[in-house]
């Protein structure tokens, strides 16, 4: 059931060193990757079915076969491969273990990558507030360079400064060059007019660190694991309430109850309430979706998405509308500002939300909170807006009753709990929610 | 009916704010030498400019601006777009508090109310002494290890209001603390800065390699004898 490969050398102490890093044959992939013509790899990721760990799931080889080669016209432009380690998304905390265990894995995909699209100047944009990441990634780039391994290719490590919407990839790039983090009207697309308008390749740290193993294992190897569309293997993230939240690295494809029963489950005398499955902006999910594979395809039929298989559990003690504002709030908090539906909508869910917790939102409340979600949904420039509504949507609308374009609450989610909510506000004791709550009670109660 | 709390701060005491100096210049410039282009270099020289003086000043934007022909007004849009850029000095500990919905849930609430009560401080601001700055913070991606408190951008994982309170204590009273997953004692928020700015500080190699929840999967999958299929050549 679990497929180590990224996580295979966490367990040494010394795991994030160059030293550390050859023992799993750290750098060996980069040797073989050298003898390759670079088209050869792109072709060889693009028939391994790797797709884009960073949520959205584009194939990765078709990704970097748009960069366009050449000495004409965009093609003659430096090229430029840029890591997006800006990890964000609510309760998504994969790429931040990874880097810091394991630095390497990352630097070793972005020299082949690099080497593939002909790039000769790469940027690892890592979010700010992770400092020990920051120091163990500085440490690796210079590892390589001394060791000789980096050739030509500039590696800079840069630091962004607080801004969720820097992990939209056009966002991202204007970060780079300086300006505050706003996304980019698209066409055209960083493929031909990205970093500095030149020829740019944005991925995922994930993505990218799952190169090595391509080029060593082969796309046979790789597209073994995981399910006809969703192939390969990847690391899911399990967190909140229960018994043994952490990294687990398999195929895609495992479902949540399979990854519930092999790790213990929800804490003791609790059961999952609601779940989403890659970060707050995939629709949540219930108890009754357990069994959906988690791939690609699997989550989008359940009326979800992948994401960043951000696998964040909630029990029965939790308040879905708490849950739900502060993800709202944290939208708000994070919208740049350039397109007015998100920037003004998120700011209005944030009020009729907290007028809900506090028990003075009524009926007609609802619908506004869900007509506001229509006019942000499909409506912004990047997918910030969408996703700031689909905590809302989801927790008052079931996939099923979504498809039939009502857009009211529906009885298969938590219309009845923001009822509750009506009378007199929260009925929930939030402490029971607390990871101490069980130990003060003596009792799962 | 919404109502408004005005943050009325007295102005920054710029008369104790060490001053911005030649060499901070000549290390903007270092960073600037990093990037193809030269505005590139603008966030890690308002890192750097954090690093000297704690917040990003009226001369930090001025350095910024005369170092990359911007003006003032392009350096202060971008120094004010981002949460990290702090318009007046941070503490020497700054300590985030996660709130958002997953630590929040597992306690992250009471633990910024448990700091807010024996600090008496509240979000963005910063203790008399110079000390000790409160923040509530966004998901800072250690959601196995909630909920989490960072101080100056260190993970503090697994954390509960006690635990959390006798931190802050610990830090006040310049006794030793050391990260859960991070180097072997506590940086300042002017040390961290400069790391952010590029400047290495020796410390990478300290400090655990992974967290115990960073390890579940690999754990469970040793125990169980689980391993990825062969490399083609391991055959």
């Amino acid at each position: 059931m679990f497929t180590p490969v990224l996580s295979r050398n966490w367990g040494d102490a010394d795991s994030f060193t160059l030293a550390g890093y050859r023992r799993h044959r750290g750098y060996q992939a980069l040797t073989k990757a050298m003898s390759m013509q670079p088209d050869a790899l792109i072709a060889l990721v693009k028939e391994s079915g790797l797709r884009g760990r960073g949520g959205a799931g584009f194939p990765t080889g078709m990704k970097w076969g748009f960069i366009p080669q050449g000495t004409e016209g965009q093609a003659a432009k430096p090229h430029y491969l840029v890591v997006n380690a800006d990890e964000s998304e609510p309760g998504t905390c994969k790429d931040t273990p990874l880097m810091m265990a394991n630095p390497h894995v990352l630097i070793e995909g972005v020299i082949i990558a690099s080497y593939a699209i002909r790039a000769t100047y790469a940027f690892i944009y890592i979010r700010g507030e992770e400092l020990h990441v920051l120091r163990r990634l500085q440490h690796a780039v210079a590892e390589a360079k001394q060791a000789g391994l980096l050739g030509e290719l500039e590696i800079v490590v840069h630091a962004g400064a607080g801004a969720y919407i820097c992990g939209e990839e056009t966002a991202l790039l204007d970060s780079l060059e300086g300006y505050r983090g706003q996304p980019r009207l698209r066409p055209p697309f960083p493929a031909t007019h990205g970093l500095y308008a030149s020829p740019t390749v944005v991925n995922n740290v994930e993505s990218i660190a799952s190169v090595p193993s391509i080029v060593l294992g082969g796309a046979a190897w790789f597209s073994g694991m995981g399910t006809e569309k969703s192939k390969g293997y990847t690391l899911y993230s399990l967190s909140g309430h229960v018994k043994r939240p952490g990294q687990y690295e398999g195929p895609l494809g495992l479902t949540l109850r399979q990854l519930l029963d092999i790790s213990g489950g929800m804490r003791e005398g609790h059961e999952l309430k609601f779940w989403t499955p890659g970060g707050s902006s995939t629709p949540l999910l219930t108890a009754e979706d357990l069994d959906v594979p988690l791939d690609y395809e699997g989550v989008a039929a359940a009326g979800s998405m992948l994401g960043t298989k951000a696998l964040q559990c909630f029990d029965e003690t939790t308040c879905v509308v708490r849950s739900v504002l502060r993800w709202t709030e944290f939208y708000a908090h994070e919208s740049c500002g350039k397109c007015t539906p998100c920037r003004e909508g998120t700011y209005w869910m944030v009020q009729i939300l907290k007028r809900l917790e506090a028990g003075q939102a009524d009926e007609g409340d609802l619908a506004t909170l869900l007509d506001t979600c229509d006019n942000i949904f499909g409506r912004s420039f990047c997918a910030l807006g969408d996703g700031a509504t689909s905590p809302i949507v989801s927790a008052l609308i079931c996939s099923a009753c979504a498809k039939k374009d009502t857009f009211t609450p529906c009885p298969h989610r938590f219309r009845e709990e923001f009822m509750a909510h009506l009378p007199n506000g929260c009925p929930f004791d939030a402490r029971r929610s607390t990871v101490w709550a069980d130990s003060l009670t003596g009792a799962g109660a | 009916m919404a109502s408004v709390e005005l943050d009325l701060q007295p102005p920054v005491d710029r008369s104790t704010v060490p001053p911005l100096t030649d060499t901070t210049r000549a290390e903007a410039r270092e960073i600037i030498a990093r990037y193809p282009k030269a505005r590139s270099a603008l966030l890690p020289m308002l890192h750097l400019c954090q690093s000297v003086q704690g917040y990003v000043s009226p001369d930090g934007i001025a350095l910024c601006s005369e170092e990359l022909g911007l003006t003032k007004a392009e350096v202060g849009a971008v120094a004010t777009f981002y949460t990290m850029y702090r318009r007046r000095p941070a503490g020497t500990y700054h300590v985030g508090v996660c709130t958002n919905t997953l630590c929040a849930v597992l306690g992250g609430d009471e633990i910024l109310a448990a700091l807010e009560e024996s600090t008496g401080l509240h979000h963005d601001q910063t203790s008399a002494d110079g000390m000790i700055s409160l923040e509530h913070i966004e998901c800072n991606a250690a959601c196995d290890y909630a909920p989490v408190v960072m101080v100056n951008w260190e993970f503090h994982d697994d954390q509960t209001p006690q635990s959390a309170v006798a931190l802050v204590e610990r830090l006040r009273a310049g006794e030793p603390v050391a990260p859960t997953r991070g180097p072997n004692r506590q940086c300042t928020f002017k040390e961290m800065s400069r790391v952010l700015a590029g400047f290495p500080d020796g410390l990478a190699t300290e400090g655990v390699q992974a967290g115990p929840a960073t390890l579940a999967g690999f754990e469970l999958a040793q125990e169980r004898g689980e391993t990825a299929p062969r490399y083609p050549d391991e055959e």
